[in-house]
């Protein structure tokens, strides 16, 4: 059970690109998920015709259950040049997962509330950071997928494509760079210097209470 | 003095590194310093290496400073948040200690102390990127420093023989744009893949120290190619380590391996960092046979 907002509208329709498939996962986070700004959002993109598709579904951090429902809209996601996910982080890694060839992006950002945890056991895990940098990374979670949780790029501990602290582990940063390369958008890891805000991890009593 | 002063006037410059002892006793440290680096342009003082905890990097530079010498204060963000990282690098202006390398660090669990928490509240992209905030006269959170805001020689590290090169590349751009002026690198052992990097990295015009260890012994090289990211010694150098123990033992054969590298690889770079790893002493033949002493 996760909170998530809507990252800013700017953000959003210029993550869209040209044309979008849009996923809204109402799995677990129905709650405080801003749905009528997400809507309206949509509906903009849709009258500019820069849409091919809305899934609305639920649960698409079970994989088996994610490929699925997407089954049907294969063709609708193959004329889209983004995937557009609206859902928590572990939502838009399965996807960006399943769709190794597409640019997958997050228009939310994962915000932890206390005392609950996602419901699906899965490889692929959020750390429900506030700031989602999927964006930024090809559709892998940095914090969770780096033993560092560095949101700069690799640090020099990377060893035959594992991470320092455990050889059994994957460096993160190599896998991202990887799918990177792999969508021919390596040109993404230019963004400027991220510095992570502590202060947003945490969902605000107003919000809460809201 | 700054280090970068040394690349704007074309010199080719020299460094060091030191490892600070777990214990207050540094007196045999600076001694040897003063005894076996006389040569060198600047010397690195290392941040609690491989997450090993000692005597500090900044108090260590201080008693280098005083003693005459020109320290490289290196910054790991492993054991600090960014409020205690601005706070030493203030410190380390107040000092006069102007060389700041920018380290991420290793993780705490490679270290002797396992059990405590890694910070990496910035890392070394951002601490470089700290050090430009600082220099503006503001700090992280947008306030205003009193004073005369302080003036860093920038540096960061690079890894020119990691099996992910571009990966490295990548990085070591990112580092540039976040303000890095000045690059030492993981110790080389392969002339050749140290050329193939700085034929792509010198488009970036950045200075660049090529990182050399004085290989000890094959043991040692085989250790480091198992357990050292970034760090591949070829076989060749391994057989001549085993052809004559005694002269690998007194440490000739190490010194001849090094000083080949180095100038093999002078011509495509800026200047030398050497992690000597206690073999301080070593270090003016070293010079000697690479054609750096002065
Ligand atoms: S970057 Fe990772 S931890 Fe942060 S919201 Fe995205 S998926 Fe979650
Ligand atoms: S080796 Fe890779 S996963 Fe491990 S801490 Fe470094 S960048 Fe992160």
């Amino acid at each position: 059970m996760l909170i998530t907002e809507l990252k800013s509208k700017e953000e959003i329709l210029s993550l869209a690109g040209e044309k979008a498939f849009i996923i809204n996962c109402l799995g677990c986070k129905e709650i405080y998920f801003p749905e009528k700004e997400a809507k309206e959002l949509q509906k903009e993109l849709s009258d500019a015709g820069r849409v091919t598709g809305i899934l609305t579904t639920d649960y698409i951090c079970n994989p088996d259950n994610m490929k699925l429902r997407l089954q049907a809209y294969l063709e609708q996601i193959e004329e889209a040049d983004t995937v557009l996910v609206f859902s928590c982080g572990v939502g838009v890694q399965t996807v960006a997962d399943f769709l190794e060839d597409k640019k997958v992006c997050a228009a939310c950002d994962t915000i932890r509330l206390p005392g609950f945890q996602g419901v699906t056991p899965t490889e692929v895990d959020c750390g429900q950071c506030g700031e989602c940098y999927l964006n930024l990374t090809g559709g892998i979670c940095p914090i969770t997928a780096c033993s560092k949780s560095l949101v700069n790029g690799p640090c020099g501990g990377t060893k035959d494509g594992k991470c320092e602290v455990d050889p059994s582990m994957e460096c993160g940063w190599e896998r991202i760079y990887r799918r990177l390369e792999k969508l021919g958008r390596l040109d993404v890891l230019r963004f400027p210097t991220q510095m992570h805000d502590f202060s947003t991890d945490e969902v605000t009593k107003e919000c809460k209470e809201s | 003095m700054k280090i970068t002063d040394l690349f704007e006037r074309g010199e080719f410059a020299v460094s060091a590194e030191v490892g600070p002892p777990k214990g207050i006793h540094i007196e045999e440290m600076i001694e040897d310093a003063k005894k076996y680096l006389g040569g060198v342009d600047a010397i690195n003082v290392t941040d609690c290496q491989s997450s090993v905890m000692r005597v500090g990097s900044l108090a260590v530079c201080k008693e280098l400073k005083d003693a005459g010498m020109n320290p490289i204060f290196q910054l790991a963000c492993r054991d600090r948040n960014r409020i205690a990282l601005e706070s030493d690098l203030l410190s380390a202006a107040m000092f006069g200690i102007d060389n700041v390398l920018a380290l991420t660090g290793d993780h705490t669990k490679m270290g002797d102390h396992p059990q405590a928490k890694p910070v990496f509240d910035l890392d070394s992209v951002s601490l470089l990127h700290t050090m430009c905030v600082l220099e503006s006269g503001k700090d992280l959170g947008g306030n205003d420093l009193v004073g005369e805001p302080p003036k860093f020689a920038k540096g960061a590290v690079v890894s020119p023989c990691s099996d992910s090169v571009d990966a490295q590349l990548v990085k070591m751009e990112k580092k540039i744009e976040a303000g890095a002026e000045f690059f030492q690198t993981q110790a080389v052992f392969d002339s050749e893949k140290f050329i193939r990097f700085m034929e792509r990295a010198k488009q970036f015009g950045k200075p660049v120290m090529l990182g050399i260890i004085i290989p000890k012994s094959a043991g040692m090289c085989k250790f480091m190619n198992n357990n050292v990211a970034g760090i591949s010694v070829p076989d060749s150098i391994l057989e001549e380590l085993k052809a004559d123990k005694e002269k690998t033992k007194a440490g000739i054969t190490g010194v001849e391996i090094a000083a080949r590298i180095i100038r093999e690889c002078k011509p495509y770079c800026q200047g030398v960092h050497i992690m000597s790893l206690g073999w301080e002493s070593k270090i003016p033949s070293l010079l000697e046979q690479s054609g750096l002493a002065r």
